[in-house]
């Protein structure tokens, strides 16, 4: 479902938007979830929060940290997620305890069940995504894999072959967060992408205005925009203040 | 022999995936994943080089303070009426074990061409014994602790920046280890192509936990012929270490485990991984974990800064699931009352995080757990004098008598 929608999106000629919410973060962040999608979001990706997100700079580890003391649980998340109807793909985004804790089983079943289509879990390495993988697929859960600048050409076919939804280029060796610039190895590792696959390849980790949006999709098919979106939103920025955003992303994008 | 070691040994390699039975495993951003299979590669050419040996063994001993001695505690052992040794890391350069295990990372690092090491720490010993192999070779190194320990050892704070290393203090999550892992984590994959990441337990993704170990071997294998010497060829019934992550446990274990000596760690009761802990995934591993239903990490609670890990090591997990190994609890007054008691009896103050294993020791000699008359080995795993302002504060407080 994520993957034949981005498809279908690149093949009729749009770049691919794919905005980062946290689910649970504010009162009413499923209104927010509709809002990104009407301001043209091709695809949306909710994290689940994690107390220790090792992968994300401080915008995203306030996010986890505000849902959490919410008293957000996973599931809640999930009911959040199906109950917004949205009609793009939604991922979600967590950390890999978050699903072991759960059940590798039960978790892919209980996103299959919520409408969710896809899953990032960016400390699930390829060397231990088997048995993550197994229940994905068989639940019809897309795993979306991420390929860093540092992963040697090898390492990106052996990605490649088991990417679903799309390949994840992240942009700069680094954490989440908003930069200043986008750093030189974008191009070299969408690039790398390429020659493995024609899975729908979309950049995130550090883009965060409309300007950088515009400059990635000369590269690739898409972009992911999370910080940026996400410190509006802990700013007190509601739906309306998030769905301003994301249409200034897909104006700078068309 | 059971799944997941390499050979007939227990605690000598673990499979190629980094697992130790169920647990171990890599379980890190693929930004890092290039940066584990290199080092992993790395340390085991390393550690095969005799070349690469016989400097960290000279470095060890001449600047190190290697051996380390076993010293017979002989009014403890009237008191407790069983037999105490203690293998004596206390006296190791920087004051704890911790130095075996960066002097081979620092080594490593200056191998693989990098040229700055980072490092997390509770207590600071892991931050004060990198602060210093880095000055020793020259390299750059920045130390991430949480803002609560950064306040309850502000001297090894200064400490390490005396030795020309950074001192960043961590103000997420609880503040303490486990967060100031997580930000080392994330300078790592900012900045691992000139960046080794010391690790200071034998936790982490694969190569660290069996890397750490072998570097902390060192302590067990010493100790084994100390206790060898001083018990007419005979080891002791028992080998005590205590647990954060586990590392000067494991490199106790690692002398003792082909022996007939039970083995003993002891966490602190407010970060129980062994006892209180559910699998799970963090920090790179799949270990034992405090969490909740949900698989939020809980927060660890210990009046040692160096405990404070809501973890452990992979190998320990499966060392208790494989029952080889036996792991147990002290509590911060039994903590409190050792530190005073080995410094009465045998004028030695311990780390708050040794006291732990003295501790275990000292509430079940002469029960059916430790018979009277066994003979009983502790790592003393580091020296006290990091712990006095503390523990000064608690007695003028009048909670502790």
């Amino acid at each position: 479902m994520l993957e034949k929608a981005l498809r279908a999106q690149r093949e009729s000629g749009r770049k691919l938007l794919i905005p980062y919410l946290m689910g649970g973060m504010t009162e009413d962040w499923t209104q927010s979830l509709a809002a990104v999608v009407a301001a043209g979001a091709d695809a949306v990706e909710v994290g689940i929060p994690f107390s220790d997100p090792m992968m994300d700079g401080p915008v995203i580890q306030q996010a986890a940290l505000r849902a959490l003391q919410r008293g957000t649980v996973p599931a809640q998340v999930l009911d959040g997620i199906s109950g917004a109807e949205v009609v793009v793909p939604v991922a979600v985004m967590t950390y890999y305890n978050i699903v072991f804790r759960a059940g590798l089983k039960r978790m892919a079943g209980s996103l299959a069940t919520a409408g969710v289509s896809g899953a990032i879990i960016p400390d699930l390495s390829l060397e231990e995504i088997g048995p993550w993988a197994t229940e994905a697929d068989e639940a019809g859960v897309e795993t979306v894999l991420l390929v860093a600048p540092s992963s040697p050409p090898d390492r990106v076919e052996r990605i490649c072959e088991r990417a679903r939804g799309f390949v994840y280029a992240v942009a700069r060796m680094g954490v989440t967060g908003e930069r200043a610039d986008l750093g030189g190895e974008v191009g070299a590792v969408v690039e790398r992408i390429r020659r493995f696959t024609d899975v729908p390849v979309c950049v995130g980790v550090g883009v965060s205005t409309p300007d950088q949006a515009a400059e990635v999709c000369e590269l690739a098919d898409g972009v992911v925009v999370g910080s940026a979106l996400v410190r509006r939103m802990l700013e007190g920025e509601g739906p309306d203040g998030a769905a301003e955003f994301v249409g200034s992303l897909r104006s700078a994008i068309d | 022999m059971t799944g997941g070691t390499g050979d007939m040994s227990l605690m000598s390699e673990p499979g190629p995936d980094g697992r130790f039975g169920e647990f171990g495993g890599r379980f890190v951003p693929e930004s890092l994943m290039p940066a584990c299979l290199e080092l992993e590669q790395a340390f085991k050419a390393a550690w095969a080089d005799p070349e690469f040996r016989r400097e960290l063994d000279d470095l060890l001993r001449h600047y190190g303070g290697r051996p380390t001695p076993v010293t017979e505690c002989v009014r403890l052992s009237e008191k407790l009426g069983v037999r105490v040794l203690l293998k004596r890391e206390d006296l190791t350069h920087t004051g704890s074990h911790k130095l075996n295990n960066v002097i081979g990372q620092a080594l490593l690092t200056r191998r693989m061409g990098k040229s700055r090491m980072i490092a997390e720490t509770g207590a600071g010993q892991h931050g004060v014994a990198s602060a210093t192999a880095a000055a020793l070779f020259g390299l750059e190194c920045t130390v991430f602790m949480g803002e609560v320990d950064t306040k309850r050892q502000e001297l090894n704070v200064f400490r390490m920046e005396l030795l020309g290393a950074e001192v960043r203090t961590v103000t997420s999550g609880s503040r303490t280890l486990k967060d100031a892992v997580n930000e080392a984590m994330r300078e790592w994959v900012a900045t691992v192509d000139t960046t080794h990441y010391c690790l200071g337990s034998v936790m982490g993704p694969h190569p660290f936990p069996y890397m750490v170990r072998q570097l902390q071997r060192v302590v067990g294998e010493e100790a084994r012929e100390q206790c060898r010497q001083i018990l007419d060829g005979a080891d002791p019934d028992v080998v005590v270490a205590c647990i954060g992550g586990g590392s000067n446990a494991a490199g106790t274990f690692a002398g003792f485990v082909d022996t007939t000596a039970r083995l003993v760690g002891v966490e602190a009761a407010g970060g129980a991984a062994i006892a209180n802990g559910i699998p799970g995934v963090l920090h790179g591993m799949h270990s034992r974990l405090l969490q909740d239903e949900a698989g939020q990490i809980e927060e660890a609670q210990s009046i040692s800064a160096g405990l404070d890990y809501p973890g452990l090591g992979p190998e320990h997990a499966h060392l208790a699931a494989i029952g080889r190994a036996e792991y147990s609890t002290a509590n911060d007054d039994e903590v409190l009352e050792s530190f005073r008691v080995l410094s009465h009896t045998e004028g030695i103050i311990p780390a708050l995080e040794s006291a732990h294993a003295v501790a275990w020791v000292a509430r079940v000699a002469g029960t059916d757990a430790l018979p009277s008359g066994s003979t009983v080995l502790i790592t003393l795993s580091g020296r006290g004098d990091k712990d006095v302002a503390q523990v000064r504060e608690i007695f003028g407080r009048g909670e502790h008598a």
